[in-house]
């Protein structure tokens, strides 16, 4: 499996760091209730086909990445800079 | 409702029977029903968690008009693909007699079920390599005879002496002793699935097999039955045990789960002679083997760590783990691997599973085995069967609640590394 880093182009995977669903670029208000701080810690969609992800390129440039990638065939559709994803 | 074991059922004098009569007397193991319009309790999922709740709920609540929905064929899912490992060495309240009741289960369940599920009591030795994991085994070892089971700490001799063939010096991870659980080991997974299968098959549960079910149907914050590959079958109580595929059929419930699934992968080389008596864990490098009864060296690591439902993995896991039994034991360079495959874990934030109502009256839940669910296979069963009749939790099973990723009471964190995904 290879990411296409926006920066460094295509690598491997070996050279990624894994952080799960992109959810962290949506983080509740820090007064939000327990039913906000459940669904953004804990509760996942996690179905199967194309799913927003957060990769940090840790052996490369060190950006963090949201990667679209589909979770049943593994074929990444897109990449952007966490920097630069909108909501 | 017992076996007439010389005409039906399995053992010696029906082997030396049926073998001098030319073995014409074998059945299927149990019938291909077509599912009926309605059922009591419908358990979705075919794997060894559906089949053994199954059994259960015939066997100890005299529950018979279930079906057990299974969308491939029994055993097709990761009761079929793991590394078949059985211990009770979890350290946490809530967790630790679970397991513990598990393994009294296994040690049962050859006579309970009537089948050889070849369970063998081969001790499992979990390796340390500093003085800090000598003090953190030593401390999980009391907690295992506390709970009543059995734990030893070897010293380095005390490994030698049982694993010779180990490299104690490695220059990254040195072996410094172990904790060895005489009563752990493997047992034949597709045996224990065909095993609960059969039984509770001939208890009078339809199993009902390429039968997917594609919606759940509820009125009125209600279960009323589900809808299938092979049509709408209706049932008071529906129990979903779906393993990896947890999220997905939540979703039909419109439910999310606190789950994300993963592929963990397994590897196995050609049959050898006998040379692995035990089963090794090498925690440091992500490592641990056993040898099948087939002579296969059966062996797995870590998770390929990012979110999947292709049931295959990638390379750089495959070498990783190569790599640390290469390390380990530089004489499994010998063998010639066969064949490698990977199966969907249930990972859940703290890595504990759940066997719980949900808030629909009649739907239930059992899921977030991450990679240790085939040794709970039996007590999963058993108190989700309990669950399922009663309305009340199994005492042995009460903490594994699905309100405590909301609530942050009676998180079950084994590795204290955060309730958080992709730490376990
Ligand atoms: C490589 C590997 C190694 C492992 N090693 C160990 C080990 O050494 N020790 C240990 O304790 N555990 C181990 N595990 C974990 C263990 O195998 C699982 O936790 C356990 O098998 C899960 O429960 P199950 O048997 O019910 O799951 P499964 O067998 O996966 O059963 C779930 C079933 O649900 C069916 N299903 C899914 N969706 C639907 C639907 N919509 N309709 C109808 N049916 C559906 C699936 O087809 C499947 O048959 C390992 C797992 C893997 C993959
Ligand atoms: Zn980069």
């Amino acid at each position: 499996m290879r990411l296409p880093c926006p920066i460094c182009g295509d690598r491997d995977r070996r050279e990624f760091y894994y952080q799960g669903a992109a959810v962290a670029l949506s983080r509740p208000a820090p007064d939000a209730d327990a039913a906000a701080w459940e669904d953004y810690v804990h509760l996942r969609e996690n179905q199967p086909g194309d799913l927003d992800e957060l990769w940090s390129h840790d052996a490369g440039c060190g950006a963090w990445l949201v990667v679209t990638r589909n979770t049943v065939t593994h074929a990444v559709s897109g990449a952007k800079l966490a920097s630069e994803a909108t909501r | 409702m017992g076996f007439d074991r010389l005409t039906k059922g399995f053992s010696g004098l029906r082997v030396l029977k049926e073998g001098l009569t030319g073995n014409k007397g074998w059945t299927p193991h149990w019938r291909d029903p077509a599912p009926k319009p309605e059922y009591d309790i419908i358990i979705i999922g075919g794997g060894g968690h559906g089949l053994a709740t199954a059994h259960y709920l015939a066997s100890q609540h005299g529950i018979t008009n279930v079906a057990v929905l299974e969308k491939g064929y029994l055993g097709g899912g990761n009761v079929g693909r793991n590394t078949t490992i059985v211990r009770a060495n979890y350290m946490l309240p809530g967790n630790s007699e679970f397991y513990s009741h598990s393994l009294k289960l296994w040690e049962g369940l050859e006579q309970d079920l009537n089948y050889n599920v070849m369970h063998s009591q081969r001790g499992i030795i979990n390796l340390f390599h500093s003085d800090g994991q000598r003090d953190g085994f030593a401390r999980r070892g009391n907690q295992m005879i506390a709970q009543g089971d059995d734990a030893i700490l070897l010293d380095r001799a005390g490994v030698q002496r049982e694993l010779p063939y180990l490299d104690f010096d490695q220059t990254r991870f040195p072996i410094y002793g172990g904790l060895y659980h005489k009563r752990g080991g493997t047992a034949r997974h597709d045996a224990v699935a065909w095993g609960f299968a059969r039984s509770a098959d001939s208890r009078g549960v339809d199993l009902i097999q390429q039968c997917e079910v594609t919606g759940i149907d509820i009125e009125n914050g209600a279960v009323r039955g589900v809808q299938t590959t092979r049509g709408p079958i209706r049932a008071k109580k529906v129990g979903m045990v779906v393993a990896g595929r947890s999220s997905q059929v939540a979703a039909m419930a419109g439910m999310r789960l606190p789950i994300e699934s993963h592929i963990l992968q397994a590897f196995v080389t050609e049959g050898l002679k006998p040379c692995i008596d035990h089963v090794i864990t090498y925690g440091m490098g992500h490592f641990y083997i056993s040898q099948s009864d087939k002579g296969g060296l059966v062996f797995g690591g870590d998770l390929d760590m990012y979110s999947s439902y292709a049931s295959r993995g990638n390379l750089p896991t495959a070498e990783h783990v190569v790599e640390a039994a290469m390390t380990l034991m530089p004489v499994i360079g010998k063998a010639r691997m066969l064949r490698s495959w990977g199966g969907i874990m249930d990972m859940t934030p703290d890595g504990s599973p759940v066997i719980d109502r949900t808030h629909i009256d009649g739907l239930y839940v059992n899921c977030g085995w991450c990679y240790g669910g085939f040794k709970a296979t039996p007590a999963s069963g058993h108190t989700f069967a309990h669950l399922l009749a009663t309305d009340t939790p199994h005492p042995v099973a009460k903490a594994l609640r699905l309100d405590r990723f909301r609530t942050g009471r009676g998180i079950l964190d084994e590795e204290a590394s955060g309730s958080q995904h992709n730490l376990h």
